[in-house]
């Protein structure tokens, strides 16, 4: 153990080392519990799945998550329940999710530049206002938006769901990508500086090919929580034509006084799909994410 | 300048000695263009701070003295909107029901997330599979999918009650139309949800230095003691940094009370959430001057349960040396 403290990098004593493990009770024991609390955490969401596979008068007999009676019939009801079709509401989430994305990744790291590379007076203090905004509740800044949105008669439009996602305001990925852009060697924005780079090529050029994995974790997380935000889309957009996903699907559960589980099932089944999609394909960054900023 | 302009930039990035010709060239560049430089960097920023963040509050604080309905121009009443406030039943109730909600909830959320990323930490097989399957509610817990789900599986006739039936309970309640449950059944909502906190309390754990460990155990430490007098110390920052943003997440649920109430807040407020009486107000009966004062009410709330937050850390939080 001592040659091993003696030899090892500093950073290595801070690592687990396989020796804690020797005295704990048995393996099988915590896997059990693991899987058995997984199960548990699943169930609801499998049990949708089934559903969304039976007959809506066999979803209130079964408890079950093979379906006695399968049907396809769900999916091409729910899809044409409503006023317009379901595609054409993945449509309009579409066009907020892209726009949103693409502000995000644009506006958020050219203001996470300034913050980690430039200099500017009142810098810390502007540093300060803007993790501040971070903890600042949507609820708080609805009516004056509001307000504002309707007197450039942009209700029932896309621009108050993106227009804000284009001035940065969402903090989190600022500070994201400012402790990411301070990880990266100072020296290369020398060298590139060196050779003639101004701020804008070194930002353009250098810094964010470097920063993709913090820009990948900006537009995943963007993706999920736009495709799932529910109060701002309820609020500026009440013109069933430009209805997102969830905003419909909650007509759903609203506007019948008998709700059709079948259908609902299989559209909530839609809704969610591109989020289990991207969390498949995005697992690692979405790790990071959280474990460096604490996003949800 | 030009001369050095003429050299290879190969040449130059490797041949020159730092502080030479090209340095002080740009140098001089930087000054040139300098100072506008950051402010174009954050110009989006600003016009965010001024329009969408920033400059809305400070329209909120004036808004909460006016009478406004969105028609004509705002009327000033003073301090009536919180004179009506405190005056105001639904208020309170949506007060009660926040913290209830807040207080039962996050602590529940934090235990199981604490639980599962001590048991994750033991580098047992497939970690990153259970990481993933617990995290993932987290992800679409306050989607509308998932409320709608929820109503369905606490309804009176839903998964549970079935489930109930089945081991012999002759009349389970309706638990999301019963005054007495609805509001538990968004409780265990938002503890379903305790994947987001569970990782980062394994990033934490990762950084406990396994000696410290070795040390207690020599010392003739059990598991419990170890738990108690080396873990919980060592990992308070981040049990600290989760309260504070698990607290502010419960504090703006929305979605989930909209759909399970179908709006209302019902049955009988029991699930009328602060924010869901907000939006009744403003945009239910487009009274902006009061849901201005609500807005306001909610800042500070937040605020303040945010700097008492950070003021109890300074006496249970440990941050080594």
């Amino acid at each position: 153990m001592a040659t091993d403290l003696t030899v090892a990098p500093p950073v290595a004593a801070t690592e687990k080392l396989p020796d804690r493990k020797k005295k704990q009770r048995p393996r099988w024991l915590a896997h059990i519990v693991l899987i058995l609390g997984a199960l548990l955490m699943l169930y609801p969401l499998l049990w949708m799945l089934s559903s969304s596979f039976k007959f809506t008068e066999d979803i209130f007999s079964q408890t079950g998550l093979i379906p006695e009676r399968v049907t396809t019939e769900n999916y091409p009801d729910g899809w044409t329940a409503l006023p317009r079709d379901f595609g054409h509401y993945i449509w309009n989430s579409l066009v907020i999710v892209v726009g949103s994305i693409i502000g995000n990744l644009l506006a958020c790291s050219a203001a996470a530049y300034a913050f980690a590379r430039l200099d500017f007076r009142f810098k810390k203090f502007w540093f300060a206002v803007m993790l501040g905004t971070m903890m600042l509740p949507i609820h708080v800044v609805i009516v004056p938006q509001y307000i504002l949105f309707a007197e450039l008669d942009w209700i029932n439009t896309y621009w108050p769901l993106i227009v804000p996602k284009l001035l940065a305001t969402d903090g989190f990925f600022i500070f994201l990508m400012v402790q990411f852009i301070r990880g990266i060697p100072l020296e290369l924005d020398e060298a590139a500086r060196i050779d003639g780079c101004g701020h804008f090529a070194i930002f353009w050029r250098i810094v964010i090919p470097l920063s993709v994995p913090a820009l990948a974790t900006t537009a995943i997380f963007t993706f999920i929580w736009t495709w799932n935000d529910f109060f701002s889309q309820l609020i500026f957009l009440t013109d069933p034509e430009m209805y997102t996903v969830p905003v419909a699907l909650r007509t759903f559960v609203d506007a019948t006084s008998q709700t059709p589980w079948g259908p609902v099932f299989a559209m909530s089944i839609v809704a969610l799909a591109p989020v289990f999609g991207f969390f498949l394909a995005g697992q690692r960054y979405l790790v990071r994410g959280i474990a460096t900023t604490g996003l949800k | 300048m030009s001369s050095t302009l003429d050299v290879p930039p190969r040449e130059r990035s490797h041949g020159e000695a730092p502080g030479g010709a090209s340095r002080a060239a740009s140098r001089a560049r930087r000054r040139r263009s300098g100072w506008l430089t950051p402010y174009l960097f954050l110009a989006p920023w600003f016009a965010g701070l001024l329009f969408i963040t920033a400059g809305p509050i400070a329209a909120s604080a004036y808004l909460s003295f006016t009478d406004y309905s969105l028609i004509g121009a705002p009327e000033w009443i003073g301090l009536d909107n919180f004179q009506r406030m405190f005056d105001d039943p639904r208020f309170y109730q949506s007060l009660k029901v926040t913290f209830i909600y807040v207080v039962v909830s996050v602590p529940i959320q934090l235990a199981f997330a604490l639980f599962l990323a001590m048991i994750l930490d033991r580098g047992l097989r497939g970690l990153a599979l259970y990481r993933s399957i617990y995290y993932l509610p987290s992800l679409i817990g306050g989607s509308v999918a998932i409320a709608i789900l929820w109503r369905q599986i606490f309804g009176s006739d839903g998964l549970l009650n079935q489930v109930l039936r089945f081991v012999g309970f002759e009349n389970p309640p309706g638990w999301v139309s019963d005054p007495d449950y609805a509001l538990g059944t968004l409780i265990i909502l938002n503890v379903w949800t305790f994947g987001a906190p569970m990782v980062i309390f394994l990033a934490g754990l990762r950084q406990i230095p396994t000696m410290y460990y070795e040390a207690a155990s020599l010392d003739g430490a059990g598991k419990v003691r170890q738990f108690v007098q080396v873990t919980l110390p060592l990992l308070s920052p981040i049990i600290f940094f989760n309260l504070v943003l698990q607290t502010i997440n419960a504090f703006q649920t929305f979605t989930q009370a909209f759909i399970v109430s179908g709006g209302t807040g019902g049955p009988a407020d029991s699930t009328l959430f602060y924010t869901l009486y907000l939006y009744q107000r403003g945009f239910g009966n487009f009274d902006m001057g009061y849901a201005s004062a609500l807005a306001w009410f909610l800042l500070l709330i937040v605020g303040g349960l945010t700097a008492i937050n950070f003021i109890a850390a300074k006496y249970w939080v440990f941050y080594g040396d």
